[in-house]
């Protein structure tokens, strides 16, 4: 399902914080649409920096991060905030949702953040949600929900702008393995569908089940890049 | 340094927003409470303490010394209640002219009239005179006026053209009464001398009372003494309280609203430490954790958060005793000057005992957070996470979600439901300021239209000058510059004038003299109307303005003064002639220190003086151009000799002083108010980092963000703001009419009522100001927030 569009091109990108060892070192990373890549490595490695820069929410010390088309290393804070919204998912380890929401208006966020219009977000939401099988928790607030359940929001959240990119941190890192592996499903299925995703993990089961391609780091730098043909070629 | 000390020290210098919040607090709730504790206690140190020394009447009784004889004037010293006097002395009202030239005046310049007592000695039982300079009057020939009471150097000779022989005196001495018992005073025989023959026989006693701390003692003591002696005898009297109101009305007329933002300041003190202790309380579990898990005991855990907040207030106190006392110094040194003393200073005590009460207050609002810091337990301490106070305002956020808002907005409106205590401590510090604004407004308000008004002269945009020797209503009745006095200009050439000018809209004319008035000691000023000048009036307290012949409105000040109420009767006398006049109107105006008897022309004609009125007030017709309407008028005017001006009202430096101790004291309370809002939502916002970096990462930008935090905030300043405007006016309902009685008047309904609808709507959105503007610094350090540190964050 990949084409050969590079969605993210990082290049000789260095970040140092203050003035400790960089956490990454002139790194050069190209992502095509419709990869599902995987960063993995140990911890202090560099994968959260690496994650941050391509999100927006860090800049690089050197060098340039093009998502989608956008110089995201340049942006201004009000811009960063826009690009997020229009062009990538985000999904943490602990869900990180609003716990004073219900299911729904978590989910409904983004679009409303974005200004979309109410009703054609309220069906996109009502959507994702049947399509995550968590429908019956719209009206739920979070904490009534398993984690698997929660983490199924936070994917319906981190899909309801329809982002370019789908970034994950540590997806699976607080869920147990049955849920785990629910996650794990989700994601190669929505990989499947053509979303393209980045990984960050320690699991190496989760990369190697649903990644179509790895990348590890070590000491801010990247010392393997590997192809799953396997996978690639479901 | 202990180890207790460098915990407190260490927690004084990480929270900078909340020691400064603290140190403006404790700041403005101790300068306002020092100036107003310290004004009461310090304005009325120099009369108190020359009263004292000289054995002041308390009352000043005059007599007609044709209804009871010396004796029995004498024997008044029995009545109930009395416990000394002096006299009888001869008094007599007589106006004398400069017989020799001084620095101030040439030779043969009438003098406004002045009270004459008899009196052989300058000491005794009661009103003992302070002799300023050169001796007492011990013969026939000389004489002792009262300092700054006429424009009279030792050696002066005044004239005294009424009385028989028309004699010259010489001016032997300078005295002072403490409660002006006279303006001049000469042997008995003297006396006897000056008097008119078949003019009124009047004496004066001087008593001292057992009780007279009140109004109603002093006025028992009266009582007794009237009917001591053959009814009507007693002619008039003069409370020391009316004089000692006089003397430091204007220091006194500070303290009620002084009071008010000093209980303010004090209360709102109270809620802040409480905001910001708990909230250090709250932000700071883990560190106690971490510092009982060292061994701190509970007791030194309190200690810290005490002493945290009251070093900062120590500042707070330091800062706000030094501004109370700098700021009492113009105020209290004209009250050291209406009484010839050096300038009272606040006294010591009341620096002590102020800061240290707000420093108890502050500790005791303290203690109440610190002893909950003090009993957490150290494992749960340690343990705490990022708390929220799940389950709370779930429903006011699904409502907000649905509402046609921008999310951030209905996120925003939501929030304060989360926290509903902190919310409640962040309307309370919005309420205490926006009662404050809603106050002071309406203090300035009335203040305006106190000085718009105070002045008789303040009708009309152009006056026009007669000549005469009569100066403007409330100055001094002296010619300057020696000249004889002109003629005035002939009443019907000037209104002639007026009325042919195009651009004249309406004008009354008045005249001025000085004279005796039944019940007041000394001479009374009064200002003679002639024409409609119903436009032109001052504010009426009660009755009605003047409408015919043989009446009279006064100030309250007057009818305290002279024991009268509107309706009674007060008789003027000059030169032997008396009329009657009939008090018919209560008004407000500030001329001749609110003693000025206000009346027509005509009564001026029955006493045999000139009715010519000197000025005339002039209200041009709507759209007239002043310049070329006065070159016109003024051309008319010449013939006629008088001249016409711009009507310019000076301001008083008393209500001026007011406005900017009302503006710096506002602005304060205000500051610290938006400062426990700021301190709030610092609170709040640091609470939220977590849930504030999701946001972020789903696309919320800075400006979203600073609206979301503002919004938080805005809600509850609104509500705050609007629900406590009504107490704010109340507020200045009751203080401003204690201000008026502070100086002896009654203000005007018209005074009071000085709020307006458009007012009240500006108003209501104080609280909004406040709020936004103290969450608006906050909201910017939330928009600025790193995303992914944010995201860490537990």
């Amino acid at each position: 399902m990949t084409t050969t569009a590079p969605v993210i091109d990082i290049r000789e990108v260095s970040r140092t914080y203050g003035e400790g060892p960089p956490a990454l070192h002139d790194v050069t990373l190209s992502v095509r649409t419709g990869e599902a890549l995987a960063v993995v490595g140990p911890s202090g490695s560099g994968k959260s920096t690496l994650l941050n820069l391509i999100a927006g929410l860090d800049r690089p010390s050197a060098g340039s991060v093009t998502v989608d088309g956008v110089r995201v290393d340049g942006l201004s804070e009000t811009a960063s905030a826009r690009y997020r919204r229009a062009r990538i998912g985000m999904v943490f380890q602990f869900f990180n949702l609003l716990d004073d929401l219900t299911v729904g208006d978590n989910v409904l966020l983004p679009a409303q953040l974005a200004k979309a219009p109410r009703a054609e977000a309220r069906r996109r939401a009502a959507d994702l949600l049947e399509r995550l099988g968590i429908g019956r928790h719209t009206h739920a607030y979070p904490g009534r929900l398993s984690g698997g359940e929660r983490q199924r929001v936070a994917v319906a959240r981190a899909l309801m702008n329809r982002p370019a990119l789908l970034l994950a941190d540590e997806p699976t890192g607080a869920l147990d393995t049955a849920a785990g592996a629910d996650v794990r499903e989700l994601l190669t299925g929505l990989n499947a569908d053509g979303q393209t995703i980045v990984l960050v993990t320690h699991d190496l089961g989760l990369a190697a089940s649903c990644a179509t391609r790895t990348v590890e780091l070590v000491d801010g730098r990247i010392v393997r890049d590997t192809e799953h043909t396997a996978v690639v070629g479901r | 340094m202990s180890a207790l000390g460098r915990v407190v020290r260490a927690g004084v210098g990480r929270r900078r927003v909340q020691t400064a919040v603290l140190v403006m607090t404790t700041l403005m709730a101790v300068t306002a409470s020092v100036l107003a504790v310290g004004l009461l206690a310090a304005s009325r140190a120099p009369f108190d303490r020359a009263f004292a020394q000289q054995h002041g009447a308390h009352l000043t009784g005059q007599f007609d010394g044709t209804r009871a004889t010396a004796a029995q004037l004498a024997a008044t010293a029995r009545a109930s209640g009395v416990t000394a006097t002096a006299g009888p002395f001869r008094t007599l009202t007589v106006r004398p002219r400069t017989a020799s030239a001084s620095d101030f005046l040439p030779a043969g310049v009438d003098l406004p009239p002045v009270t004459v007592v008899g009196r052989a000695e300058a000491g005794g039982p009661v009103d003992a005179i302070d002799l300023v300079e050169g001796a007492w009057a011990t013969r026939a020939g000389e004489i002792v006026v009262a300092d700054g009471e006429l424009p009279a150097r030792l050696g002066t000779r005044l004239t005294f053209p009424g009385a028989p022989g028309s004699p010259t005196l010489t001016v032997v001495g300078l005295a002072r009464s403490v409660t002006g018992t006279a303006e001049a005073w000469v042997t008995p025989a003297q006396a006897e001398a000056l008097t008119a023959r078949g003019g009124p026989a009047a004496y004066e006693m001087l008593y001292r009372l057992r009780a007279a701390g009140t109004d109603a003692e002093v006025a028992a003591g009266r009582a007794a003494i009237a009917a001591a002696v053959p009814k009507g005898a007693m002619t008039g009297s003069q409370s020391y309280l009316v004089v000692r109101q006089q003397q430091t009305a204007n220091a006194m007329a500070f303290v009620p609203f002084l009071v008010a933002f000093g209980v303010l300041g004090l209360l709102l003190s109270v809620l802040v430490v409480g905001i910001v202790v708990s909230g250090a309380v709250g932000a700071a579990t883990r560190r106690i954790g971490i510092l009982k898990s060292l061994g701190f005991t509970p007791a030194q855990v309190v200690r810290a958060h005490v002493g945290q907040a009251l070093i900062p207030a120590a500042i707070g106190c330091g800062l706000g005793l030094v501004l109370g006392n700098v700021l009492a110094v113009p105020v209290l040194s004209e009250v050291g000057s209406a009484m010839g003393a050096p300038a009272a200073s606040i006294p010591v005590w009341v620096d002590v005992v102020v800061p240290a009460a707000a420093l108890v207050l502050v500790a005791g609002a303290a203690l109440v957070p610190a002893l909950r810091a003090g009993r957490l337990r150290t494992v749960d301490a340690l343990t705490v996470g990022r708390r929220r106070g799940a389950g709370r305002g779930r429903l006011l956020r699904r409502l907000t979600g649905r509402l046609p808002l921008p999310r951030a907005v209905g996120l925003g409106l939501a929030d304060p439901f989360a926290r509903p205590a902190r919310s409640g401590t962040m309307a309370a510090a919005v309420a205490f300021g926006a009662v404050c604004v809603t106050f002071a407004v309406g203090l300035a308000l009335t203040l305006g239209a106190i000085q718009e008004r105070r002045t008789l002269d303040s009708a009309g945009s152009v006056v026009v000058s007669s000549g005469g020797g009569q100066g403007p209503p409330g100055a001094e009745a002296v010619p300057a510059g020696g000249t004889a006095d002109a003629p005035n200009a002939e009443p019907g050439d000037v209104a002639a004038a007026l009325r042919a000018q195009r651009g004249t809209g309406r004008f009354y004319g008045t005249a001025q003299a000085e004279v005796s008035a039944s019940g007041i000691t000394g001479v009374t000023t009064v200002v003679a109307y002639q024409g409609d000048s119903s436009w032109g009036a001052p504010r009426l307290v009660s009755g009605s303005w003047l409408d015919g012949p043989g009446q009279a409105v006064v100030t309250t000040r007057f009818l305290t003064a002279a024991g009268i109420r509107v309706g009674d009767t007060v008789t003027l006398t000059e030169e032997g002639r008396q009329v009657p006049v009939r008090i018919v109107g209560e008004a407000f105006f500030t001329d001749g220190e609110g003693m000025a008897l206000l009346t027509s022309t005509t009564t001026l004609a029955g006493l045999g003086l000139d009715a010519k009125p000197s000025r005339y007030y002039v209200q041009t017709r709507p759209g007239t151009d002043l310049k070329p309407y006065l070159t016109a008028l003024n051309a008319a005017l010449e013939p006629v000799g008088a001249v016409a001006t711009v009507d310019t009202a000076d301001s008083s430096s008393v209500i001026v002083a007011m406005d900017a101790v009302i503006g710096m004291l506002t602005l304060l309370l205000v500051v610290v108010a938006g400062l426990g809002v700021l301190n709030t939502v610092v609170l709040d916002t640091r609470d939220r980092v977590h849930d504030l970096g999701v946001l972020k990462a789903l696309g919320m930008t800075p400006r979203q963000t600073v609206a979301m935090v503002v919004t938080s905030v805005a809600g509850i300043g609104l509500l705050a703001g609007t629900a406590v405007v009504p107490a704010g006016v109340a507020l200045h309902h009751w203080i401003t009419p204690l201000m008026g009685d502070a100086v002896g008047m009654v203000l005007p309904r018209g005074m009071v009522a000085v709020y307006d609808p458009p007012t009240l709507v500006l108003l209501a959105l104080g609280g909004l100001v406040i709020a936004v503007a103290g969450g608006l610094v906050p909201a910017g350090w939330a928009a600025r927030t790193d995303t992914a540190t944010a995201l860490r964050a537990e």
